[in-house]
């Protein structure tokens, strides 16, 4: 019997999701537009016995992800833009001690409190390490609410297999909208193999005493690891990076765009080939590691690109840096809150289809 | 009849913070003039026959230095 | 001739970083000596939190986990969460507890979580250089208290009295404070800890034990001036002893 579909809002199908997932423990703190998710988590989580704690902030709660992640359990937190900047240092330390862990940023707009509606200002801070020091973690842009939950069950196996902490970015609008939804097997946590790196379960585990710990003040020691990380990374770059084209083969202009912006860039897509203009839609999925080679590939068949964010223009800098100068790389960007709607952007699009 | 004890030092360990001299109820303990590797002057048995192991000298070591034996 | 005091089994036989006179070498070793004869070395989970003993995890012989500064407490409640069944102490200095992480004492203990926090108060923030602490006293002088601790004219507050604080809060149960200046605190303090940890096995907690040791070096003494200094002004206005004690008579009820 297939699984039924389920008309959700996003906020709560991240929250099933997670819980499919065998998520053990979560942390939340109140933030909207993301509230939604913390209610489903303390419903589902408690209901099953789980961990569940409202905690007394976001940092607090990002260190206490830190502190189950240390013990092997799958664990996640989220929040929304400021909330997330208040986790920075946390997911730092999460990548400085290999842990693997879900963060979930239902992002606003910004800077400051800034307002409660979708933004996509956060991809910087996502995509280059947001807090001290050399590292980065996995980010997942989902675009509705399907893939949201698909995103986030995924997360879970993704952090644990490259001991890398999972970001998934969504925003308001995504966790805020309702669409159908279809939830894949629930995992029993009870079920998922123990961490050899993690600390408790010694004598079952019979290992040696395991110290979690981000602290190496040997200059050579933490450059070693720093290095071996790095390793990681590459190869997860080579591994991991997941995109979606639309029309992109005969386009003369690609849209570059994520999450909502991507789905707004779809309807000016269908506008423009209406008006018999070649447009394709360029969709990353993993905003890191970023498509770059897919891009610089398009690139060297001529194509320009219209970059499309709610945002001043993050995104487009990776996609500058991976064109490298071959092409034009245009950019049309609102941010505030509000959402470019697909007739402005086709009115972006067909004005540079004349230059 | 008295409790009797006996106190090691183990010198190299010891950081020569003197505390156990002040702890000792029958002054056994005291200070060495020959400094150790690390340049501090360790703890030294000077009374070993007053030893009633009583355990106060290990109980305040900041280094675990001390061993203390009944006799 | 037969063995009276030797070195506990948990503590690895290492000459520590700590300087001479240091109370951590003392609290390590107490500690130590209980999850010994509590037989739980490989049961137990400590955090080396940042600070002087951010080196616990080179002398303690079993797991650790070293959370960001001021956040041991969530980190505590995290794996105490996941690891019931084991013994969860949360080791903290002054600057971490009652500076940076007050927050998350304030709710861990209003959580009621059942980890065991060790609470070093040594009036000093001791790995960075000796500047004021939460818990410095009025008029003790510090790298940022040139003239000594002024409250309201130059703005520094007045030390915390954290189990005292704590003590209001209902999911504490076991909150005494000890001292390593001595070997009478010392044992004592060995007592509260040695309660406190069968209470967590109990399933009980909130539970913390509160430690004045002595920093010689960032009080600008000797270690003997230091532990003089303790007993005198320390223990003056730090009140020693079971500041609250809630606990259930020690049942044989194993943690559930």
């Amino acid at each position: 019997m297939a699984e039924e579909i389920r008309l959700m809002k996003g906020n709560e199908a991240i929250g099933e999701a997670a819980v499919r997932a065998g998520c053990r423990a979560y942390f939340g703190y109140p933030i909207t537009p993301q509230n939604e998710l913390t209610a489903y988590m303390a419903k589902h989580m408690l209901a099953k016995g789980r961990i569940f704690i409202q905690a007394e902030s976001e940092i607090a709660a990002i260190n206490m992800v830190y502190g189950a992640s240390s013990t092997g359990a799958r664990a996640m937190t989220s929040s929304s833009s400021p909330g997330v900047s208040l986790k920075q240092e946390g997911i730092s330390y999460l990548c400085g001690a290999d842990l693997p862990a879900v963060i979930v940023n239902v992002a606003r707009a910004g800077p400051g409190l800034g307002g409660i509606s979708p933004g996509q200002g956060d991809y910087f801070q996502a995509t280059r390490g947001g807090g001290h020091g050399d590292y980065y973690t996995i980010v997942l842009a989902p675009k509705g609410v399907q893939e949201a939950a698909d995103l986030t069950y995924e997360a879970f196996s993704i952090s644990e297999k490259w001991r890398v902490p999972v970001l998934v970015l969504a925003d308001g609008l995504i966790g805020q909208m309702m669409e159908g939804v279809v939830f894949p097997e629930p995992i029993d946590p009870a079920t998922l193999p123990r961490k050899d790196w993690a600390v408790g379960h010694v004598t079952e585990m019979h290992r040696p005493y395991n110290h979690v710990t981000s602290l190496n003040l040997e200059p050579d020691g933490l450059e070693a690891a720093n290095r071996i990380r790095f390793e990681r990374y590459g190869h997860i770059k080579e591994e991991l990076v997941r995109y979606e084209e639309i029309d992109v083969d005969d386009a003369d202009i690609v849209f570059v765009a994520y999450g909502t912006s991507a789905r707004v860039c779809h309807g000016a897509l269908e506008m423009a080939r209406a008006a018999g203009m070649k447009v394709g839609l360029f969709r990353p999925i993993t905003l890191w590691p970023f498509p770059s080679a897919r891009l610089a590939g398009l690139a060297e068949r001529g194509k320009r690109f219209l970059c499309v964010e709610m945002s001043m223009g993050q995104m487009v800098e990776d996609v500058r840096l991976a064109v490298n100068g071959k092409v034009p790389v245009y950019f049309y960007g609102r941010c505030g809150g509000n959402i470019p709607s697909q007739e402005e952007v086709f009115a972006e699009v067909k004005r540079l289809m004349a230059l | 009849m008295a409790m009797k004890g006996s106190v090691e030092i183990d010198r190299e360990r010891c950081k020569g913070c003197q505390l156990c001299t002040r702890a000792c109820p029958t002054k056994v303990l005291g200070i060495d003039p020959e400094p150790n590797s690390w340049g501090y002057f360790p703890a030294k048995v000077i009374a070993a026959d007053k030893c009633n192991s009583c355990g106060n000298c290990f109980v305040v070591c900041p280094d675990v230095a001390i061993t203390v034996y009944r006799l | 001739m037969e063995l009276a005091y030797k070195h506990p089994k948990s503590l690895k036989s290492i000459q520590t970083k700590y300087c001479p006179g240091c109370g951590h070498g003392v609290i390590h070793r107490i500690i130590a000596e209980v999850i010994d004869e509590m037989g739980l070395q490989n049961k137990a989970i400590i955090t080396n939190p940042v600070g002087c003993s951010v080196w616990a995890d080179l002398y303690f012989d079993f797991d650790s986990v070293q959370p960001a500064h001021g956040r041991t407490p969530a980190a505590s409640t995290g794996i105490k969460r996941m690891l019931p069944d084991h013994l969860v102490i949360c080791y903290q200095g002054d600057g971490d507890l009652a500076a940076i992480g007050t927050a998350e004492i304030i709710h861990a203990a209003n959580r009621g979580e059942k980890f065991t926090t060790i609470f070093v108060n040594n009036a000093i923030y001791g790995m960075t250089g000796g500047q004021m602490a939460p818990t410095t006293l009025v008029g003790q002088h510090a790298t940022t208290a040139p003239e000594g601790r002024d409250p309201i004219l130059a703005g520094m507050g007045y030390p915390i009295r954290v189990c005292e604080l704590l003590a209001t809060l209902e999911g504490t149960k076991y909150l005494a404070r000890g001292a390593v200046n001595n070997a009478v605190n010392t044992r004592k303090t060995k007592n509260y800890i040695r309660k406190a940890f069968e209470a967590q096995m109990r399933g009980e907690g909130f539970t913390m034990v509160e430690i004045l040791s002595q920093c010689p070096t960032n009080w600008q003494m000797t270690s003997l001036e230091s532990v003089e200094w303790l007993e005198k002004n320390m223990i003056a206005f730090y009140q020693l002893g079971e500041i609250k004690n809630t606990l259930s008579a020690p049942a044989t009820a194993q943690a559930h």
